[in-house]
């Protein structure tokens, strides 16, 4: 085997991404508590050199590396830059967070940036190895992120249960795979796609394989019935962690999700077409009704997490170009909201105090009506009320699967997005129109008020003008598929 | 010489930017401020609509003041503004509310003004946006965002059970949009990419789709205008919301519904339109007649008026499905007069709540001895409401029973029963609180109405009767329009 220097410039920013966090991990030895915002400042310059290195290395053509292991193309340019935004954004929100609950480890920063890593091999795998691999350096950090407050016993319950049932999703992804490779000989994500429009093969044992495979996905995604993990992870791990879960990793489930389905097994879509469908109508039935009875934001969040997912997969099932460039707009719509969300929890909470009843919401517009605007607008997003960037989401999606012949799944979607409706205005109402048990300034840190501001008012300027956005989930979709 | 101006967008913008400079004054030490800007906000709103009128080409169906830019293009959603003879009245009647209820919440809101002054002029726009709209997600994007401001309204500053009106007021009224969403997503495959309302008129459309299309459309709007058995979220959303709130409710949001279904359900589902008309006819008549019923046994003054108000908008629904230009015009003038006259009697009824705090007819009596303006007013109100000849309220009634008759005498005789009823229960209403005597000590010591109160009632008197004189120019805005749609709802549109 001979390489080129060549073939790892696609790779550089994963490359520099592992000898920055190296680097990390050994200066941070030598690096006294008081002096831990160096590690602090040295993670968010390594994501910024990996957004720089994406960036410029980006060419817009696909190109494929390491016979065949890795891909970069423009769907894996943009996503890997908008995780890095993602990353970076949660790390701003959580400093304060981490630091006043004995967190501001360097573990904890490099542990950040592993499952970062992670994440970009699988935003970039075109190899069914590959894909396995980022995603278990992903999960393996994990549930040391989740675990990471020793004391805390829900903390440590939810890292249990996230590491049972995370391995049993990787097992039956491993196992699926293993069959898919059975029947087309190939791990390499084009090749079975080509291999399988040439001839299908043993219909039966494929199939076999792609409900293991779905089912897997559908772990990771956190979609019922493969649910149970998400509420208690969310709810058990600290928010800073909840938001590196509910937001970064989506991306990464995403592009996973769209390797496997939409690039390897287009073939089969009138298959998964139908999983999915069941997938989606049960996600957002369990979603939706199941957070009408939470009393904890973090909770209600999580299973509002299983509902949006039902909606991404609406978007997926359309299985054409249009369907995914909906979907990924779906995301990157969720991510920037879910961010926001989390991040409030966060600006809410303080020394010894965890916001995240839903009743510490109460008043919010009497203690501060800023930041009650922007919860505002974040939940109608999540609600999906125009004119917010949820709205367009919910719209691109419905439109996808209105176009693929589903207009019964539209109507599901919109009836549950009614009842979705129900809790998101309940958070509306605390906030609005009651009165404050809890008089306690409000004194966030000068760089997260900015970014929460921005954040917030992004979801209401994307919603009012979201077509640079839509225009480049469709574009990446149409350069990469 | 104003065709240059974006008139349109400007009656959307200009309350959208004076509600954010509103908020911006921030908290309750600039609440005089934000007062100020409130109401210069909404009489420029109001100013800038004015010019519709008198360069308004009454000749054509066609829209006029029309904008176009392309906005959402992976979607073909375009910014596309316009207006005809069915939408431009309720441009300037919604402008013209808005600077009332700024006037009627001066003095009576002292918690969180900005918040609420904003509240209204952003609403404003948005409502005007809902009119103006002519690309049907446009349409739907102001028709849901226009819930946002409301339900804070209602939820915020209302009365003691504010919370479960402004709940049921917002899933009630989503229940509907969302079907309607999914018909808009149905319509643009059908006709080929594209969310021009207009293009939607031409599209040929087999019966079961017309009549699915149809519900979703019908369901939305049934919900807004308010129609029987689907009102019950009015009620307490009236009760419950300030005064202002009440009186947009009433005088405006209401008539979104009505517009929808001359908008939306006639052309785009003529069939369809004509298979269900004697469903809707129906349920029209029964709110006419039971729900006036069920006004007369009120003993709260808001419901009382609430309730009247789904009467009245029966008649409307019943003109317009009808589908003859008496009842039609008739539905207009009808929705345009309810529009003063809801306003007038909200705006009174907030008048004596703000002094005796009880809005129980039981709690009062004998407000003629100390408040015989506001008993004069209040006369005229009563009459119009319960639709006296030589006010607004008799023309359009009148018109849609004159229709009726021509279709079927039982309709004509079930609507004009209205007449009887809606004296019965608006002037036993004036009796009971105006006449009678003093029973109530707080009564005895009120006193009439300041200036600014005589100011708005007055602007709502005048025009209450200028209409019920000479609507004529009302009316002559509408006939081009009017006949173009039910030349388009005579003809099928079946492939």
């Amino acid at each position: 085997m001979n390489f080129a220097l060549s073939d790892l410039m696609p790779l550089l920013p994963e490359v520099f991404l592992l000898a920055a966090v190296c680097g990390i991990l050994i200066l941070d030895l030598f690096l006294g508590q008081d002096q831990r915002y160096i590690t602090y400042i040295l993670t968010l310059a390594t994501l910024a050199g990996c957004g720089w290195l994406t960036f410029s290395t980006a060419t817009g053509e696909t190109v494929y590396t390491m016979h065949g292991m890795f891909v970069d193309d423009l769907l894996s340019d943009s996503l890997k830059l908008i995780l890095y935004f993602t990353v970076a954004i949660s790390l701003v929100y959580s400093r304060e967070y981490i630091r006043v609950r004995g967190m501001f480890q360097g573990e904890f920063f490099t542990l950040t940036l592993f499952a970062t890593l992670g994440m970009m091999v699988m935003i970039s795998a075109n190899h069914f190895l590959t894909l396995y691999i980022g995603l278990e350096l992903l999960s393996l950090s994990l549930y040391a992120l989740v675990a990471l407050q020793r004391d805390s016993a829900i903390a440590s319950e939810a890292a249990m249960k996230y590491f049972v049932l995370g391995a049993l999703a990787s097992g039956m992804l491993l196992y699926g795979m293993s069959m898919v490779y059975g029947t087309t000989d190939s791990l390499e994500i084009p090749r079975i796609a080509l291999v399988l429009q040439a001839d299908i093969g043993n219909r039966m044992v494929l199939i076999f394989g792609l409900v293991f495979i779905v089912a897997g996905i559908a772990f990771k995604l956190g979609v019922a019935p493969f649910h149970m993990w998400l509420p208690d992870v969310y709810h058990g791990a600290p928010t800073a962690v909840t938001i590196f879960i509910g937001t970064a990793t989506k991306i990464a489930a995403f592009a996973f999700t769209i390797r496997i389905l939409a690039q390897g097994l287009q073939v089969l879509s009138p298959d998964w077409q139908q999983m999915l469908a069941i997938m989606a109508v049960l996600s957002m039935a369990v979603g939706n009704i199941a957070a009408i009875a939470q009393t904890n934001f973090k909770r209600m969040l999580a299973y509002s997490t299983i509902s949006h997912m039902g909606f991404l997969l609406l978007g997926l099932l359309a299985a054409d170009t249009a369907g995914y460039s909906a979907s990924m707009f779906y995301v990157l719509a969720y991510v920037l909201t879910g961010l926001g969300s989390f991040g409030m929890i966060m600006l809410l909470s303080r020394q010894g105090f965890e916001a995240d009843r839903l009743e510490d919401l109460k008043g919010l517009n009497q203690r501060n009506p800023w930041y009650a605007f922007m919860l505002l607008l974040l939940m109608f997003s999540l609600a999906g009320l125009p004119p917010t960037i949820g709205f367009y989401a919910k719209l691109a999606v419905l439109q996808a699967v209105v176009h693929a012949g589903y207009t019964w799944l539209a109507v599901v979607a919109v009836i549950f997005s009614l009842i979705g409706a129900f809790y998101y205005l309940r958070v509306v109402r605390l906030m609005y129109f009651e009165k404050p048990a809890d008089m306690h300034p409000l004194s966030p840190p000068a760089d997260m008020q900015v970014l929460i501001s921005a954040n917030g008012l992004a979801v209401l300027g994307l919603g009012i003008l979201p077509q640079p956005l839509m225009a480049l989930c469709a574009y990446a979709m149409e350069r990469s598929l | 010489m104003l065709a240059g101006y974006p008139l349109l967008s400007l009656a959307i913008w200009l309350p959208i930017c004076a509600g954010i400079l509103v908020l911006a004054t921030g908290s309750e030490r600039h609440a005089t401020l934000a007062r100020w800007i409130a109401l210069l906000g909404s009489i420029l709103a109001f100013a800038v609509t004015l010019p519709l009128y008198p360069n308004f080409d009454t000749a054509t169906a066609n829209m006029q003041f029309v904008e176009f830019m392309a906005w959402i293009p992976t979607y073909h959603i375009n910014y596309h503004l316009g207006v005809d003879g069915i939408s431009m009245p309720f441009v300037l009647l919604n402008s013209f509310t808005t600077v009332l209820v700024v006037i009627a919440g001066w003095q009576v809101i002292q918690n969180k003004t900005s918040q609420y002054m904003a509240a209204f002029l952003i609403m404003s726009g948005l409502i005007n946006g809902v009119f103006v709209a002519l690309d049907a997600m446009l349409f739907y994007v102001f028709f849901e965002a226009m819930l946002i401001p409301l339900f804070l309204v209602i939820g915020i500053w209302g009365g003691p059970r504010r919370v479960y009106a402004a709940v049921k007021f917002f899933l009630y009224t989503l229940l509907g949009s969302l079907l309607m969403l999914v018909a808009f997503i149905y319509l643009y495959f059908q006709s080929g990419g594209s969310f021009e309302i207009i293009d939607y008129y031409a599209l040929p459309l087999s019966l079961p789709v017309q009549i699915l299309l149809f519900v979703a459309f019908f369901l939305s709007f049934a919900v807004k205008v308010p129609m029987w058995p689907v009102h019950t979220w009015l009620p307490d959303a009236h009760v419950e919301a300030p005064t202002g709130g009440s009186v947009v409710l009433a005088a405006i949001t209401l008539k979104i519904g009505a517009y929808g279904f001359m908008r939306f359900n006639l052309p785009i589902t003529p069939d369809a339109s004509h298979y269900m008309t004697g469903f809707i006819v129906t349920i029209s008549l029964i709110a006419v007649v039971y729900i006036s019923l069920v006004a007369l046994v009120q003993s709260d003054m808001k419901k009382l008026i609430a309730y009247s108000s789904i009467s009245h908008m029966g008649f409307v629904t019943l003109g317009i499905f009808l589908f003859n230009n008496i009842g039609m015009e008739g539905a207009l003038l009808q929705m345009i007069s309810h529009g003063f006259i809801s306003a007038a009697m909200f705006l009174s009824i907030g008048v004596m709540y703000d002094r005796m705090h009880t809005r129980q007819i039981a709690d009062y009596g004998g407000l003629v001895n100390k408040m015989p303006v506001f008993a004069a007013f209040l006369m005229l109100f009563s009459m119009a409401n319960a639709g006296l000849p030589g006010t607004s309220g008799f023309v359009g009634e009148f018109m849609v029973i004159l229709a009726a008759i021509k279709v079927n005498f039982w309709y004509a005789f079930a609507a004009a029963t209205t007449l009887i009823f809606g004296a019965a229960y608006t002037l036993w209403m004036y009796k009971r609180v105006i006449f009678g005597e003093i029973t109530n000590p707080e009564v005895a010591r009120l006193k009439d109405i300041n200036p600014r109160e005589f100011g708005f009632l007055a602007a709502l008197a005048v025009l209450t009767l200028a209409m019920g004189i000479y609507p004529e120019p009302v009316t002559k805005v509408m006939h081009v329009t009017v006949d173009n749609l039910l030349a388009h709802v005579a003809q099928s549109k079946l492939p």
